[in-house]
């Protein structure tokens, strides 16, 4: 890919200040949807909007030191000049961030192989709360609207066959609030998926437990129909030696927000987390993570590759991995790649690297927004490829490996066929 | 038995400059069997010559024609000129992020040929090109041309000669960059290809050591974007002891040398 802008780094040196020279981003990159009045208005360069050490603007504050809270009146009122909403387009959450989320939430289907457990259960169970609290205002709405949470347990020491499908169908245009728990017992083994589809207008919140010597993998697909607008946090406590391996993948909605996290508790434990989105015109697709290593001796690896084609196709994918003054032994590494195949798309992508320890093991990050380039193009099709299958080849091999890392093959299989949808939609 | 003919070709190319003219007036035929060498100084306009039979967007044909066995080449995609049988093994193959070997070289058979190949015979086929070529097997994991090296790559665009059978192959200086032996591995790939009997060859090189290898039957001297001179092989053995200057300094004796290698044609 030519017109790439990369940063790479490896840090192994222990830093007075809190951000490494080159690392912090901030600045001019308000939505331009949500700032009119913004002196510093983004340029209209789709494939060099990720603005490295933008320079003007108010200094980013510590991820360590955002407000949490189960109590919507904590936070205040949006106004998408805040620094985890300045990419979002307000006006497209339909209500997420103002009204009360009384609608019907989404329907949930679960499909679970023997020995895991569903329940269906009230505000007040004890579960609730055991792994997340509430990071933003719209989190925090559903938190206190939903009516009753799903919870999925793996039993201590089983090992399930097969994955558990939580299939969650919206039921309409009414603004909601949903709530599920995913718990992975001490030594158990089992990979969940999150199936979201239809028509919604949702405000999600998964807490994901994920005991001492568990290994989940948890997979959240959004093949949202076009008008759905969906915000999902989706935080992982992970206890010792845990191993847990999130993926996420956008392709269907107007506006999706993903914000995952994982949170080291204890020594040993390891998170892997990938995404994958594909933005067609209009589409607004978002993914905030944030990796909290707050213990010594975890690993942690990101990556998410989006791909995005048409008029106003936006994608925004932050990154922020803290390693707290006790996380020595850490070893991070996150990445984001970006492919634009059409001119009017735009990808912004922001990797934040806190490290308050010198004694790591490594740390690293990178970004790269390409353009798909005509010489590619060319070198194909000089071997006798047609345009439209060439530009398949390099898209499917491009985000093959993030759909390889799913490994339940029926998934797989959906979307390659997806991404081939999508595909043939250029084609029109 | 085809033909490829070039007949009074103008390209040139939009620069921050303007348009620049870079072919002044190409002419050249060449047949199934046959083999062509063009030898000619840095700029004088190979690249360009070959890019355009491939059909690079680059380059803006302002005059003449190409034609393949009558059919208008012009006219066709890049992909429909490969389809129609023109290989150009590039002077800088280009690297495709996330697009394994395997799965190029299969996905081009499978475009050329109009319907896939047998999967059987097909990665036999590979395999035994790959190792007449002596290209490692793993390579077939690597994505195209991702991280090889110069002669790496070389080597890779004669793997898709043999392995695609085209009806014309030019190679724009596939010998440059490559050591004692991957030029003879080279060479012996294309005289492989040669052999078969169905190829014509258009051979742009700066350097006669290839051509102990492979042996044209006509070499081209280009300069300025024209052919300036024509002749047999002994014409390239010439052009190693003296190099151009006559061609580029005496412009008067490129002219008549042209002349009379035309009037000779
Ligand atoms: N994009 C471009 N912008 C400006 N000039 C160009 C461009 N591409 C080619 N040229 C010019 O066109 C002329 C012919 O280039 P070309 O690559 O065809 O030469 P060549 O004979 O293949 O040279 P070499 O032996 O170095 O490979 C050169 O003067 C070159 O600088
Ligand atoms: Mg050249």
């Amino acid at each position: 890919m030519t017109d790439i802008t990369t940063e790479k780094a490896r840090i192994g040196a222990p830093s007075s200040q809190p951000f490494i020279d080159g690392f912090t981003e901030e600045g001019e990159s308000l939505s331009p949807l949500n700032s009119a009045e913004s002196k510093a208005p983004l340029a209209g360069d789709a494939v060099k909007a990720h603005s490295h050490g933008g320079g003007v603007g108010v200094p980013d504050s510590s991820r360590a030191g955002r407000l949490t809270s189960y109590t919507l009146a904590d936070f205040k009122p949006l106004t998408g000049m805040e620094e985890d909403w300045r990419f979002t387009p307000l006006k497209r959450l339909r209500g997420l961030h103002t009204e009360v989320l009384g609608g019907a939430a989404p329907a949930v289907a679960v499909t679970a192989p023997e020995g895991v457990r569903v329940e269906t259960v009230g505000r007040d169970d004890a579960r609730i709360g055991s792994a997340a609290i509430p990071e933003d205002r719209v989190s925090a709405n559903a938190w206190e609207n939903f009516a009753e949470a799903t919870v999925i347990t793996v039993p201590a020491n089983v090992q399930t066959e097969g994955e558990v499908s939580v299939v969650l169908t919206g039921q309409g245009e009414a603004a909601s609030a949903q709530h599920l728990v995913i718990i992975a017992e001490k030594f158990s083994r089992g990979v969940v998926v999150l199936d979201h589809q239809g028509s919604a207008v949702v405000s999600e919140n998964v807490e994901i437990l994920v005991e001492d010597g568990a290994e989940l993998t948890v997979i959240s697909l959004q093949e949202w129909n076009d008008d759905a607008v969906h915000a999902s946090s989706q935080q992982a406590k992970l206890g010792r030696d845990a191993k847990f391996k999130h993926i996420v993948v956008s392709l269907g909605g107007d506006l999706v927000r993903v914000t995952p996290s994982a949170r080291f508790t204890a020594p040993g434990a390891e998170a892997e987390m990938f995404g994958l989105y594909f933005a067609d015109a209009g589409q607004h697709l978002e993914q905030r993570l944030f990796v909290d290593h707050a213990v010594a001796n975890c690993k942690s690896n990101v990556l998410y590759k989006g791909a995005l084609q048409g008029r106003n196709a936006h994608t925004v994918w932050v990154g922020d991995v803290l390693i707290r003054k006790e996380a020595e032994g850490t070893d991070t590494y996150e990445a984001n790649r970006n492919l634009v195949l059409t001119d009017g798309a735009r990808a912004d992508s922001v990797p934040n690297l806190e490290i308050e320890t010198g004694l790591i093991a490594g740390a690293g990050h990178a970004s790269a927004t390409g353009r798909f380039d005509d010489e590619h193009l060319f070198y194909l099709m000089a071997r006798g490829i047609p345009e439209k299958v060439a530009r398949r080849l390099v898209v499917r091999g491009f985000l093959n490996e993030i759909i390889q890392q799913i490994r339940v093959p029926a998934i797989e299989e959906r979307l390659t066929a997806a991404v081939e949808r999508e595909l043939a939609a250029t084609d029109n | 038995m085809s033909t490829l003919e070039i007949k009074d070709l103008h390209v040139s190319i939009d620069t921050e400059q303007g348009t620049k003219e870079i072919l002044k007036g190409v002419s050249l035929t060449i047949k199934t069997g046959q083999t062509h060498a063009i030898m000619g100084p840095n700029g004088s306009g190979k690249s360009t010559l070959a890019s355009t039979i491939a059909g690079h967007p680059r380059y803006n044909v302002t005059g003449g024609t190409i034609t393949l066995d009558g059919e208008d080449v012009l006219a066709m995609s890049v992909d429909e000129r490969a389809r129609a049988g023109l290989f150009l093994a590039m002077q800088y193959p280009v690297e495709v992020p996330g697009v394994s070997m395997t799965n190029f070289l299969r996905t081009a058979k499978t475009a050329i040929d109009g319907e896939a190949p047998k999967l059987r015979t097909w990665t036999k086929d590979v395999k035994e090109a790959m190792a007449k070529l002596r290209i490692d097997a793993d390579f077939t994991q690597r994505n195209v041309n991702e991280g090889f090296s110069g002669g790496e790559k070389k080597r890779v665009e004669i793997l898709q000669l043999e392995l695609f059978k085209p009806k014309f192959a030019i190679l724009d200086e596939t010998d440059s960059g490559l050591d004692v032996d991957a030029l003879k591995v080279v060479s012996e790939g294309v005289n492989r290809a040669h052999a078969e009997g169905n190829m014509g060859t258009l051979l742009i090189t700066h350097y006669t050591r290839i051509l102990r290898y492979i042996k044209p039957e006509f070499v081209h001297v280009f300069v300025d974007g024209k052919v300036v001179e024509e002749g047999g092989p002994e014409l390239a053995d010439r052009l190693e002891e003296e190099g151009y200057d006559r061609y580029v300094q005496g412009a008067g004796t490129a002219t008549i040398a042209a002349a009379d290698a035309a009037a000779q044609a």
